[in-house]
């Protein structure tokens, strides 16, 4: 029996104990009427070799072309200590620390984790992460509204810059709760957020602002003057950032004078494998201010009856397990072995490292611009600086350009077509540190000849 | 000692980062950060061992026996790891075409199918990220379907006293009024404070079953009846399905949406708290709601059906497509079980939990509905040893940790006074239970001999017990460098 350890000596021992003759007769007080017996569409077992056996075969058809597609999941380097540490059974098997004394390296890897993230952020407190990004900006969108207790609108302006997938989530997530979530448009130049669009909520009662840097197009915006506006509006400021970036642009806790209110992002960046898009972990950072409104895990460092430090789960007052119906959330687990991962891949790259790994991806991107640049029906959507990430308009159906590119093995970014359409035929671009001058090469000589003979179809 | 105290400034894991240093002439120093993020500056070896050490401080089911009550601390088979880990799933982009995932894909469906077989649901949906996010998308659910209706007035969600936190939780996300029932003495649902509760404003109901006191409802087909009488849902809760896996089918039971976590009964890891799984399956009059993305069989080519294709949907829950990774886990294990295996999980848990709740009353322990079965878990209340001799259930747990057993759920179900929730799971052996049963005896003598030995508890882990209000008095969330 798989994973079952009784001998038959034991069972009729413990049946003897119970008082009972049989294990069915543990199952006396279910109404007949509700037994069943599974169907045979439920497979029999298989042991181990048969299923890896199954799984090798299914994987080796996955096998993956190469990847110029960002978009919100990013093809980085994971140095191997990372899942080597992460996968131990004492992290791996571990639950939620509940019981902090038996918990102790989840709950010091969390802390240090928290402090990774205030210091990338700028900002003064974590928590211990939550689902993924897309969940976590909807998570922000509703702390803002219960935090800023000067706004009563509950209208939250989602510049249509922001990835649109989180646009959908944040949507899915809060639809119930009576917020009004606001598009504003982008100027067709520069890609970034339109300034015009966004005055004609001057005046009105805005309860939070969200920010993504660098935006989904990967263009910078001006995030200072905006942080700026926002404040004097009354609004509360929702920074949604990527890691990585983090090491090298302003963290949104400097941001305009007196910086964001709210950080919160994608965290699969930091050391987390692609797998189709999870699981990840999506993190959140906050002023002082704002902590007791924060969803999700927090960790605190405190003492034991012997004076000496420890850590346990803290402000546990604002969660579901205590409040029930008056939580801030229902939120119950964080990602833990997700930031465990991460913990370690920032303690392994550092502050110099996350600097480089920024600027090869930033750089590879670049090269990758200039390498198509010639391509006759190639074109940058967007002037002005960006970050790792860019927007290429081309002169044929960008779907089918890039189905010609995967079939040459380049996966050559993310089709923009059905979420912007106004920007016509437009793929979204990324070369991470992993690409090399051959892969740009490659890329480009895919491009060419894709386009070639999606001119001529 | 933290990460940050074993840094030197320059110290660095240097085969990590990109060779090449780029100077980056592009981006204007205004949008550039002034200073230095503070992170760690560490050997590689350093990072090894810091945390290598710091492993060794967790409990996990690979050192300790679990028997966390409402958790299923089952063991979590390492081929799911192995083979959820193979580098071409690891390696694919959320984005890149379905033709280069049809492996994974092919398990996701086989996975919703055996899912929706074991649950006795129409569809499944692997979307929700979580258990919680399964609660908020089935209650959702229910939301859109009375909208659907008009049925406006359908403000309240009914909600047991002794359910899990999150349900009234989620109720209050999605816009509901929460209405709570008592619990009978007998452990059941209050048939008249729920025919008190239901009516026109009625949207729904979430039970949990077997419930969270560890016993079956045994009239889960009238109150079904009952509530959908009067126009209303049933939610369940999938939290305890390990009791009754493969032998009795939610769908019979009369509910319409239901949410597994696949980390308690379809074994992938907890991993210090997440991350988890929430697969969510809908009867008939929810299937149309069911978050996306879902998996599609078309010919013999698989693809993620999205809003296009459903769209009646109530919307997405995550950037991609779900915690993939936890699904396949999910998976193999369900694989590894098969069809003889799932039912074998539900008696075997049954059988632990009976035979442990025999032996603690056996051994004086009061149990807190001895007139009931078990399902895979149970209460002892130490309402008794709190009064006659100054001990606890907090006491009892932190001792136990002492004994090389972590701690049952605490202080859970409220309604009953110094619960312990003990859920033993199907995979730990009988001499286990045995140390069990004898660790809970001597901490009871040892009470009887010396209160406050019992109440300083632990001695043997890496900190005795910590300061709670202080950590929420003077809150250190970070470290700062110097402090």
């Amino acid at each position: 029996m798989p994973f079952i350890p009784h001998t038959e000596q034991d069972i009729r021992d413990m049946l003897g104990a119970i008082g009972v003759a049989e294990i069915a007769t543990l199952f006396d007080e279910i109404p007949a009427s509700l037994h069943s017996s599974l169907p045979a569409s439920v497979p029999s077992q298989v042991t181990e070799m048969e299923i890896t056996r199954l799984l090798h075969g299914r994987a080796s058809r996955d096998a993956q072309p190469m990847c110029f597609i960002g978009a919100g999941a990013y093809d980085h380097h994971i140095p191997a200590v990372v899942w080597e540490l992460t996968t131990r059974g004492e992290f791996y098997s571990a639950y939620t620390p509940y019981q902090a004394e038996a918990s102790q390296g989840t709950l010091q890897i969390a802390y240090e984790y928290q402090t990774m993230m205030v210091g990338l952020t700028g900002l003064d407190v974590s928590n211990a992460s939550l689902y993924d990004g897309a969940s976590a900006l909807a998570e922000a969108v509703l702390m803002a509204v219960r935090g800023n207790r000067k706004s009563s609108a509950r209208r939250v302006l989602m510049p249509t810059t922001v990835h649109p997938a989180y646009r959908r989530v944040t949507e899915t997530i809060v639809r119930n709760q009576a917020i009004q979530l606001e598009a504003v448009d982008y100027e067709k130049r520069s890609g970034k957020l339109n300034r015009a669009a966004l005055e004609r909520w001057s005046g009105e009662d805005v309860t939070a602002l969200v920010l993504q840097q660098p935006n989904f197009f990967g263009c910078l915006e001006e995030v200072d003057e905006l942080v700026d506006w926002a404040h004097a509006h009354g609004a509360l400021v929702i920074a949604l950032v990527n890691p990585i970036a983090l090491a090298l642009l302003a963290p949104p806790g400097e941001w305009g004078q007196s910086g964001a209110d709210i950080a919160c992002g994608e965290g699969q960046p930091l050391g987390i494998p692609l797998s189709s898009g999870g699981p990840y972990f999506g993190f959140m950072v906050c002023k002082n201010a704002y902590v007791r409104q924060m969803p999700g895990r927090i960790v605190g460092r405190t003492v034991d009856i012997e004076g000496r430090p420890g850590y346990t789960l803290t402000l546990q007052p604002r969660e579901q397990h205590i409040r029930r119906s008056k939580a801030t959330s229902n939120i119950c687990t964080n990602q833990g072995l997700m930031v465990t991962a991460a913990t370690l891949y920032m303690s392994l790259l550092g502050a110099v490292g996350l600097e480089r790994v920024a600027a090869a991806c930033h750089a590879n991107t670049r090269s990758l611009l200039d390498a198509v640049a010639g391509i006759e029906g190639v074109r940058p959507a967007f002037a002005g600086p960006c970050f790792h990430e860019a927007v290429l308009q081309l002169d044929a159906p960008a779907g089918q350009v890039l189905e010609r590119m995967a079939g040459t093995g380049v996966l050559g970014g993310y089709d923009l077509s059905q979420s912007y359409p106004e920007l016509g035929q437009a793929i979204l671009v990324c070369a991470t540190e992993k690409r090399t001058d051959e892969d740009t090469a490659a890329y480009a000589r895919a491009m060419q000849k894709a386009l070639r003979v999606a001119r001529r179809a | 000692m933290l990460i940050f105290e074993h840094g030197r400034e320059g110290r660095r894991a240097y085969a990590q980062a990109p060779r090449q240093e780029v100077e980056l002439t592009d981006i204007p120093a205004s949008y550039r950060r002034r200073t230095r993020a503070l992170l760690p500056e560490v050997s590689e070896l350093q990072v090894v061992r810091h945390y290598t050490r710091l492993s060794q401080k967790n409990f996990s089911i690979d050192t300790q026996p679990y028997p966390l009550g409402s958790c299923t601390m089952k063991y979590n088979p390492r081929a799911c790891n192995t083979l959820a880990m193979l580098p071409e799933f690891l390696a694919r982009h959320p984005y890149a075409p379905d033709r280069f995932g049809q492996g994974m894909l092919a398990c996701l469906w086989e996975l919703q199918e055996m899912l929706a077989a074991v649950t006795g649901m129409q569809g499944v949906s692997l979307a929700p990220m979580a258990g919680a996010q399964g609660e908020l998308a089935g209650v959702a659910m229910i939301r859109a379907y009375h909208e659907a209706r008009d049925a406006h007035e359908r403000t309240e969600i009914i909600v047991p006293d002794a359910a899990h936190g999150t349900n009234p939780a989620t109720a209050v996300m999605c816009g509901y009024q929460v209405r709570e029932i008592a619990t009978a003495a007998d452990g059941d649902v209050d048939m008249a404070a729920l025919k008190q509760a239901l009516g026109p404003q009625t949207a729904g109901i979430m039970l949990t079953n077997p419930s969270t006191v560890g016993v079956f409802e045994r009239r889960i087909e009238e109150i079904a009846r009952l509530v959908h009488e009067v126009g209303g849902l049933l939610y369940y809760d999938g939290a305890n399905l390990n009791a009754i896996l493969g032998k009795v089918r939610p769908g019979d039971m009369g509910f319409d949406v239901i949410h597994l976590n696949l980390h308690k009964t379809f074994s992938t890891p907890h991993g210090g708290g997440g991350p988890g799984a929430g697969a969510l399956g809908a009867g008939k009059r929810l299937y149309e709601f069911m978050p996306i993305p879902i998996v599609a069989r078309e010919g013999a080519q698989y693809r993620w059906h999205t809003e296009t294709d459903r769209p009646q949907s109530i919307g997405r829950l995550s950037t991609f497509g779900g915690n993939i990774g936890v699904l396949l886990r999910a998976y193999v294990y369900a694989r590894l079980l098969g069809r003889e295996g799932m039912p074998r999980v539900a008696e075997f848990a049954t059988l632990n939990a009976n035979y442990l709740m025999a032996r603690l009353r056996a051994a004086g322990f009061q149990i807190a509905y001895p007139q009931r079965r078990a399902s895979h878990e149970f209460i002892v209340s130490l309402k008794r040893e709190a009064k006659e001799l100054g001990v606890t259930a907090m006491d009892f747990a932190k001792r136990l940790l002492d004994y090389g057993f972590h701690a049952p759920t605490t202080y859970f179900p409220l309604l009953v006074a110094e619960a312990l929730l003990i859920e033993p799971t199907e995979t730990e052996a009988k001499e286990e239970l045995d140390g069990f049963v004898a660790a809970m005896c001597r901490i009871r003598d040892e009470a009887r001999e010396d209160v406050a030995f019992v109440k300083n508890a632990p001695y043997k882990l890496a900190v005795r017990r910590l300061d709670e209000v202080r950590a929420a008095r003077d809150l250190n969330l970070s470290w700062k460098p110097g402090a």
